[in-house]
């Protein structure tokens, strides 16, 4: 048998996750054979994970879909009733819907994108096709990590940058289970534990990573922000900080009006007003110089500002900002934090100084010449080594952008900014804070038969820039951008339906999904918004009138849509990992990556990228049309290659190996040769920055120009850290009716004026300020399998058989106390609904707390299995007990608002409080199942058989022996 | 004497079964140990064939827990309970390299030696009704055609930890022997004699201790702020009331 | 242990072909000694037919145990190391002696081979009984070495398993010649009887040894040695998959404790105490129909017995398998 097969090794990217590891793809005879990591890869360098283990079994899953599908004439939506149809079909009703939409009120059509990562392209097809109702899962994932860290430090955790463990000495991990980062964390920890570092894990629960933490320290979900307060105040206290660094490259010296009767009040005093509204931070603030005590503009030669004191400047009172955080973290004593986050003041006190003793006495000087932004010349970098990472332990928190803000000034204040051992970022960041993108702030930039003008998702810097009309009500159907949540910067994904059901703020037409499950796992309140999918009007027209969903399984969502388009699986499509999107970069420098295909589709599959193209193409829309209107690119691999930003800009979705014979990198006109280019080079580009240009970035002259000369950024001005946030600030203002921006309508100024706080303070999330937290004591949230992905890898043969089903995790004291046994059937319930599940004792969780693995339960016979399998039967999905709204606290109102952050409208998943008790199960009364459960969903045309038994075999035909 | 073996490091092991599926996949398509069943692989209570697992357990009681996940595949020990009982002599240990195997042409599936194996270790598959358990990757680690990188087991080079170290446990300058003999390595169950020849590596703790006198010195910052502002020199004083 | 019904019926159908056969030679020594009436070749061609059926489907029954019953052969080859192979090798060897011993009764040529010192003659039967004798226990011993060789199944480590095996055997065997000896050969009933008595109580005493033995066993490995961590509070959450595994099945009985312990019960009072009131009974108003029954009721015991000795050996695998998350 070996004889004859012919044996092949392909490489490519996986995606069986979001951290894009580099693969190879062994074949038999055409059949995957077996997949292994590439040792030539950077970011994995050989390794591989359980789930890119499990690729063969995602590409022959029974759960796939494999033709186009039109929702049967007279079925419910839900149902999972459908006909196949084709794709010339498929087209022109989509092109002819879309036209007509386009022609009259683009806006009517709305695109929303799951955990995919080609937002680059469907951003760029949203914007030309006109609508602002665009974003990709950001808003429910982790947009309080992006937006908290961007808006301090101008680089985030997430894709953006991370911590250096190769050189950190104390490693702080809090609120991470498996993240972006899936391989190179777990090389990176074990590297770093066997060098010697002190790992220790804030969390709540005890798992994955923080199963091998020097020191777990547990902690009542949502209360981070206390942590961190604390742990500030005694580094503050203990004179901990890294002062320098704070002086040089942080706003720490810089001084703040204290007039509360100015108009100015709670901005910097500057020397001049600014003459042009550039997007970077000009250096016009000002310090008060310790040697000749007079205010001076910062970084003036010679001096050095106070970063402590109260001074008069023309008769107004004005502070350095550290000193206003003084002020704000006086109060914030590990004894009070003690009491809100349930981890003993001498453990919070214990870990400041670990922190602050190890950040100064360790210091790492390496031999690296720099020359910073002002013109002065380093002999070395210095780190000091104390790294932190985070994710959404600290992000699906409603109080989770001011609690990162907490993070991001802790690290600055011991000094860990960009530096060795500590957070190092990854172009193309760090960006201006914030950086320059923009929404338009004018519901006239949606025209029909018109590209959008502007960006579907922005960063704003001050309320001029919302995307709202004159009244100030929302442009957006998620309400992103809006005085709701006016930092929304990667838009509210999990609003959309129940809005769009509601038409609040209007009603739309089409909506089109992609790789998201939002009649599942990435919605809130599961049951009632599939109950919204199918809901009709008096006229028993469907309230959202038509509902595209390009998958490649046979999901949740599927069931409802009208219209499915079937993808390709990564095995079998080109792909990009672009600059333009979250790239896979290293800290040394910018990476790259892509897809090439390795097997053919399967049955009539075909990329969603090519259907971009294509309805592009038909749609004639600007950017995928010649200027005779003629389709301008003949397919997905075409247009990568030859789309650039700006005819000759030079920057298109890929950055290496660009101009005409692929000598150029980052910029330079197309190569016809560039995939092959990738193809040679394991699929990756990896461009090494010089030394020099590594660290420091936010104020290194070097990189700053380097950056700007290949057009990552438009300006080389420093990026000064804002320990004092003026943005926020601004909003602040234009709540309390100062300033020159506009105003928030009356209802929501309070809101803003409470959240929009420049120095980050803690508050009960505000799911606990409308709940009776006697009545539901405990906090329950999810944590990430690292053998599962989302809700797509039930259909895996091998990876359900880890995970069938899910248990809900309680600490086995709290679970005695209300009278729970080990394995008990038991109601969690919240303030928004109950589900039936099984309970198993931990003693590695919180007692405050209950948990469980995410998305492991599913709906009857979705993803290719039996309506009796685990998943469904045994297995809950705990969205059910969340909301996707929340009544605000104004008296007498019955206005809703997103169960989300108020400042960036991230989903607060991990607010949700519960209470649990035992349910009384007849013995004997045949099987229990979890609550609630779904009409079981039958094969769709074009799946394949399940096998019940399967000996999967490369090589011979359809793997079977 | 080579005795090949696998050192688990449970200090760095983080759970991610990244071993368990690759082992899976490397052995399914396996001239030698595949195909490996999969039963209701998409219906109720799916089950299947596998060499390796990794379990969890929780040690002590909140607050002072630990977790440790344990991946645990066949030991290939040196005094193998499994191959004397095996009565085809389908079961057997290698001399050159100590690997224990099953030849799957030779067994009956009458299960006894994973009576035998006090350690789970060995799987049947219900299906082909044979006796299988992990090779320790026989087929790739004197597979010539492979690069050296690639010549070791397939749990080895996907464990994203390194978690998993491979080698030869006589050789005493292995890397495999280094760790045993400096971190501590123990065998499982050592009270039945098996002398497994897979080791395990506990758990090692990096403590920092903080003196006192380190909080308390003399650079510290918060000194140099201290000089607080000198008043304006215009600003009112005594001299402007009293002449004394 | 997950109690396989094949090896249930093994164990327990060639246990009893054992007794039977040695029962019939015990029968037929004794009367070359003089010391019984001698019977006709009928009750040992029969007797040594239904030994020969019990044990036919005895190896019927393993082979359903079997994955590959197709290559069961090669199962002879490890003889020198496996208690399995050697019992696979000496089966076969005591079936064709219990064969043509019957058949040497049944046909009656059973010439005189030679003469013993003392004068007795040496016949055939004599020569395949000692055989026969020798294969018997060398079977018992084989088939309770398989279990008892298992160290770590400490409930069967230990020589109680070959000596119950032994008597267990032979109690149901020695019943079951008796009862065949009331139809075919009355005289010798009474002695049968006696034996089997004598035999059911010893297994009595042996099996209630055994237990009292298990029940005093303080497992060797624990949670601790066997992930190699020291602290009194080791609590698995997961095994590492969920549907279960082939060491969720075949190592653990699943039944709960108290059906445990109702079958202990329930074996010891039908493979025991009733067939020995039964053979008392059977003994004193020598009625063949109370022995038939003690036969009957103490296989049934014994099968329950059976099952028990699979289920009470506690495996230490079953301690890396015992949560489900
Ligand atoms: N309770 C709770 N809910 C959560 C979270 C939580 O922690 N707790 N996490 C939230 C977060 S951070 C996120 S990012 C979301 C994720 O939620 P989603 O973005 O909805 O992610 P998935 O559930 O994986 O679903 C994505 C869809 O992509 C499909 N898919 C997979 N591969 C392909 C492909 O190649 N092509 C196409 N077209 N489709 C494909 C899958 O079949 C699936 O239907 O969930 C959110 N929901
Ligand atoms: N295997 C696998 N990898 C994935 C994914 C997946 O589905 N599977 N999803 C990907 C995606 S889209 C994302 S967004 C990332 C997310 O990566 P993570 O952020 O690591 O994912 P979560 O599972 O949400 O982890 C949240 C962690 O925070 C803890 N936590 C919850 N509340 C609090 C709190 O208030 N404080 C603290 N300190 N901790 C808290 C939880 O116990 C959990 O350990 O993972 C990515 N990687
Ligand atoms: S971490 Fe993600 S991308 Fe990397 S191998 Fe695993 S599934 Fe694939
Ligand atoms: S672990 Fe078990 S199967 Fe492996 S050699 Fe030891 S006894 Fe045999
Ligand atoms: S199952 Fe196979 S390998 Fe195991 S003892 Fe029986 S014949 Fe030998
Ligand atoms: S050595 Fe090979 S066969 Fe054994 S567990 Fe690892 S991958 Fe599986
Ligand atoms: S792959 Fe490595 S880290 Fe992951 S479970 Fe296996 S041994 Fe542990
Ligand atoms: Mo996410």
């Amino acid at each position: 048998m070996t004889q004859q097969s012919v044996q092949e090794v392909k490489k490519t990217t996986c995606y069986m996750c979001a951290c894009r590891c580099g693969i190879r793809v062994h074949l038999r005879d055409g059949e995957v054979r077996y997949i292994d990591g590439n040792p030539d890869h950077p970011l994995n360098q050989g390794v591989i994970c359980a789930k890119g283990s499990s690729g063969i079994m995602k590409q022959y899953s029974p759960a796939r879909l494999t033709k186009p599908l039109r929702r049967k004439a007279g079925a419910e939506r839900g149902a999972g009733e459908f006909e196949p149809i084709s794709w010339e079909e498929a087209f022109s009703v989509l092109a002819e819907r879309l036209g007509k939409i386009r022609a009259t009120d683009p806006k009517k059509f709305a695109l929303f994108t799951g955990r995919d990562q080609m937002q680059a392209l469907t951003g760029l097809f949203a914007r030309q096709f006109g609508t602002p109702n665009y974003a990709a899962h950001g808003g429910f994932c982790s947009v309080n990590m992006a937006a908290g860290m961007i808006y301090t430090i101008g680089g985030s955790f997430w894709e953006f940058g991370g911590p250096d463990l190769d050189r950190a000495k104390l490693f702080v991990m809090i609120g991470t289970a498996e993240d972006h980062h899936s391989n190179p964390l777990k090389i990176a920890l074990s590297k770093f534990k066997r060098d010697g570092g002190r790992f220790v894990s804030i969390n709540p629960v005890r798992t994955g990573y923080s199963a091998i933490a020097d020191e777990w320290v547990p902690i009542r979900p949502g209360t981070d922000g206390a942590f961190l307060l604390a742990v500030i105040h005694e580094i503050i206290q203990k004179g901990l900080y890294d002062r320098d660094f704070l002086v040089q490259y942080s706003n720490a010296g810089e001084l703040v009006n204290c007039d509360e009767a100015s108009d100015e009040f709670g901005m910097f005093l500057r020397t001049e007003v600014p003459e042009e509204e550039a997007c970077y931070d000009p250096q016009d603030k000002l310090w008060w110089d310790r040697i000749t005590n007079k205010p001076v503009v910062t970084h003036a030669e010679g001096a050095d500002p106070f970063l402590r004191g109260e001074f008069k400047i023309n008769g107004t009172p004005v502070k350095p900002s550290f000193q206003l955080l003084m002020d704000r973290v006086k109060d914030y004593t590990p004894e009070w934090a003690e009491g809100v986050t349930g981890i003993p003041a001498d453990t919070i006190r214990r870990l400041a100084y670990e922190m602050g003793v190890t950040a100064r006495d360790q210091r790492i000087e390496l031999p690296i010449a720099w020359t910073d932004s002002w013109g002065k010349e380093h002999d070395t970098v210095t780190g000091n080594p104390v790294a932190f990472h985070a994710m959404r332990g600290l992000a699906a928190h409603s109080n989770g952008f001011q609690t990162i803000r907490a993070l991001g000034i802790l690290m600055s204040l011991l000094g860990t900014i960009d530096r060795p051992g500590g957070f190092r970022h990854k172009v193309p960041f760090p960006r201006p804070i914030p950086p320059c993108a923009r929404t338009p702030n004018h519901p006239n930039a949606v025209q029909p038969n018109k590209p959008l003008d502007g960006m579907a998702l922005g960063w704003p810097a001050d309320p001029d820039d919302l995307f709202v009309d004159g009244e100030g009500n929302p442009v957006r159907i998620d309400k992103g951008f809006s005085w709701e949540y006016p930092l929304s910067v990667h838009g509210l994904m999990h609003n959309v339906i129940t809005n769009a059901w509601r038409g609040d703020p209007y009603k739309i037409d089409t909506l089109l999904i992609f790789m998201a499950n939002m009649a599942w796992n990435s919605t809130m309140n599961a049951v009632e918004v599939r109950k919204m999918l199918n809901d009709k009007d008096e006229n028993g027209d469907y309230k959202i009138p038509f509902i595209v969903v390009a998958d490649a399984f046979q999901s949740e969502m599927t069931a409802f849509a009208d219209l499915i388009l079937p993808d390709t699986t990564y095995l079998e499509r080109h792909d990009v990992m672009s600059l333009l999107d979250r790239p896979i970069s290293e800290f040394d420098g910018p990476v790259d990556s892509v897809r090439i295909p390795v097997v053919p589709p399967t049955g009539e599959c075909k990329p969603f990228q090519e259907v971009i193209i294509e309805l592009g193409s038909r749609l004639k829309l600007p950017a995928f049309t010649t200027k005779d209107g003629q389709r301008k690119y003949r397919d997905y691999p075409d247009f990568i290659v030859n789309y650039e930003t700006e005819p000759g800009s030079g920057i298109g979705f890929l950055a290496g190996w660009r101009g005409k014979g692929g000598e150029k990198s980052l910029r330079g006109e197309p190569n016809p040769n560039q995939w092959e280019m990738y193809a040679k080079n394991d699929c990756v580009f990896h461009y090494e920055l010089p030394k020099s240009y590594q660290y420091m970035r936010n104020w290194n002259q070097g990189y700053l120009e380097w950056s700007q000369r290949n057009r990552i950024t438009r300006y080389a001005e420093p990026i000064l850290i804002n320990i004092y946030s003026e943005v926020l600030m601004r909003f602040r203002q234009a709540a309390q009716g100062k300033g020159f921006s506009r105003k928030p309508p009356a209802h929501l100024a309070k809101r803003v004026e409470t959240f929009f706080d420049p120095l980050p303070f803690y508050y009960d999330t505000l799911e606990a300020q409308v709940s009776d937290k006697h009545k539901y004591p405990l906090a329950a949230i999810t944590q990430r399998p690292m053998a599962m992905y989302h809700s797509w890898d039930s259909q895996n043969a091998w990876l359900r058989q880890i995970h069938a089903h899910n248990l809900l995790y309680v600490n086995a004291h709290t679970a005695r106390v209300n009278g729970i046994e080990d394995g008990d059937w038991i109601w969690v319930e919240s303030q928004w609904g109950k589900v039936k599940c099984m309970a198993k004792h931990s003693e590695a969780v919180e007692p405050g707390t209950v948990w469980t693995w995410n998305a492991i339960g599913k709906a009857a016979g979705a993803w290719g299995l039996t309506p009796d399998a685990n998943e469904s039967r045994q297995g809950f999905l705990l969205n059910h007990l969340i909301s996707e709204e929340l009544p605000t606290c104004e008296k007498g109102s019955d206005r809703r608002v997103s169960n989300s952050d108020p400042i960036t409208g991230q989903a607060a998943w991990y607010d949700v409080r519960v209470r649990i008790y035992k349910a009384d199960e007849k013995v004997g009364a045949g099987e229990t199942v979890t609550e609630p459960q779904f009409a079981p969903l039958k094969p769709y045309p074009g799946q394949t058989e399940r096998k019940s038994i399967w000996n999967y075999f490369a090589g011979r035909k359809g793997g079977a022996k | 004497m080579t005795q090949l073996a696998l050192v688990i490091d449970l200090n760095v092991c983080v759970g991610c079964h990244a071993c368990v599926t690759n082992c899976k996949e490397w052995n399914t398509s396996s001239p030698t140990a595949g195909p490996m069943v999969d039963q209701n692989p998409y219906g109720k209570d799916p089950t299947g064939t596998f060499f390796n697992r990794v379990q969890t357990f929780e040690v002590g009681e909140f607050p002072n827990t630990e977790t440790v996940h344990f991946p645990k595949s066949c030991l290939h020990c040196e005094e193998p309970p499994c191959v004397p009982v095996c009565p085809t002599g389908a079961s057997y240990k290698r001399k050159e390299d100590g690997i224990v195997l099953v030849d799957y042409d030779k067994c009956i599936g009458c299960k006894y030696c994973s009576w035998a194996c006090p350690y789970g270790a060995r799987e049947i598959d219900e299906h082909q009704k044979v006796m299988k358990k992990c090779t320790l990757c026989v087929d790739r680690i004197y597979d010539t055609t492979m690069t050296a990188e690639e010549r070791r087991p397939a749990c080895v080079r996907a464990c994203p930890t390194s978690a998993r170290l491979f080698g030869d446990i006589h050789d005493p300058d292995s890397e495999v022997s280094r760790a045993i003999r400096e971190n501590g390595g123990y065998p499982l169950m050592p009270e039945w004699g098996t002398s497994p020849a897979n080791h395990y590596l506990p758990r090692r703790k990096t403590k920092l201790r903080i003196r006192e006198d380190e909080l308390e010195r003399a650079d510290n910052p918060l000194k140099i702020d201290q000089q607080l502002p000198k008043p304006g020199k215009a600003e009112p004083s005594l001299d402007d009331v009293t002449s004394w | 242990m997950h109690p396989a019904f094949s090896v249930v019926f093994l164990t327990t159908l060639i246990g009893a072909g054992q007794g039977l056969f040695l029962a019939l030679f015990t029968v037929e020594s004794y009367a070359a000694f003089g010391l019984l009436p001698l019977q006709s070749d009928s009750f040992y061609a029969v007797g040594s037919g239904v030994a020969l059926i019990l044990l036919v489907l005895g190896l019927v029954a393993s082979f359903f145990h079997l994955g590959r019953p197709e290559r069961a052969w090669r199962a002879a080859t490890q003889w020198r190391t496996s208690w399995l192979s050697r019992e696979v090798i000496v089966l076969p060897a005591f079936m064709g002696t219990v064969f043509f011993y019957g058949v040497a009764h049944w046909t009656g040529f059973n010439p005189e081979l030679a003469e013993l010192p003392s004068g007795a003659p040496v016949n055939i039967t004599a020569v395949l009984g000692t055989i026969g004798t020798v294969l018997a226990f060398a079977l018992y011993i084989c088939t309770g070495m398989i279990y008892a060789c298992l160290r770590f199944l400490r409930e069967w480590h230990t020589p109680l398993t070959v000596i119950n095996y032994i008597l267990l055997g032979g109690a149901s065997g020695f019943t079951l010649a008796a009862a065949l000896a009331a139809v075919e050969a009355p005289a010798v009933m009474p002695v049968l009887a006696g034996w089997a008595l004598i035999i059911t109580a010893l297994g009595l005493v042996g099996r209630v040894a055994t237990l009292i033995r298990n029940a005093r066993l303080k497992p060797k490995s624990t949670l601790q040695s066997a992930i190699g961590i020291k602290h009194p509070k080791i609590v698995q959450k997961t095994m590492g998959m969920m549907g279960g595994a082939f060491n969720t099945r075949e190592f653990f009985h699943g039944a709960s404790a108290a059906m445990l312990r109702s079958i202990k019960w329930m074996f010891l009072v039908t493979a025991f105490v009733v067939p020995l009131m039964l053979l008392g009974m059977g003994l004193s108003q020598s009625a063949g129909g109370l022995i038939a029954l003690a036969f009957f009721i103490q296989y049934l015991g014994l099968l329950a017995e059976r099952w028990f000795f699979f289920a009470q050996a506690n495996h230490p695998q079953n301690l890396y398998y015992q949560s489900v998350a």
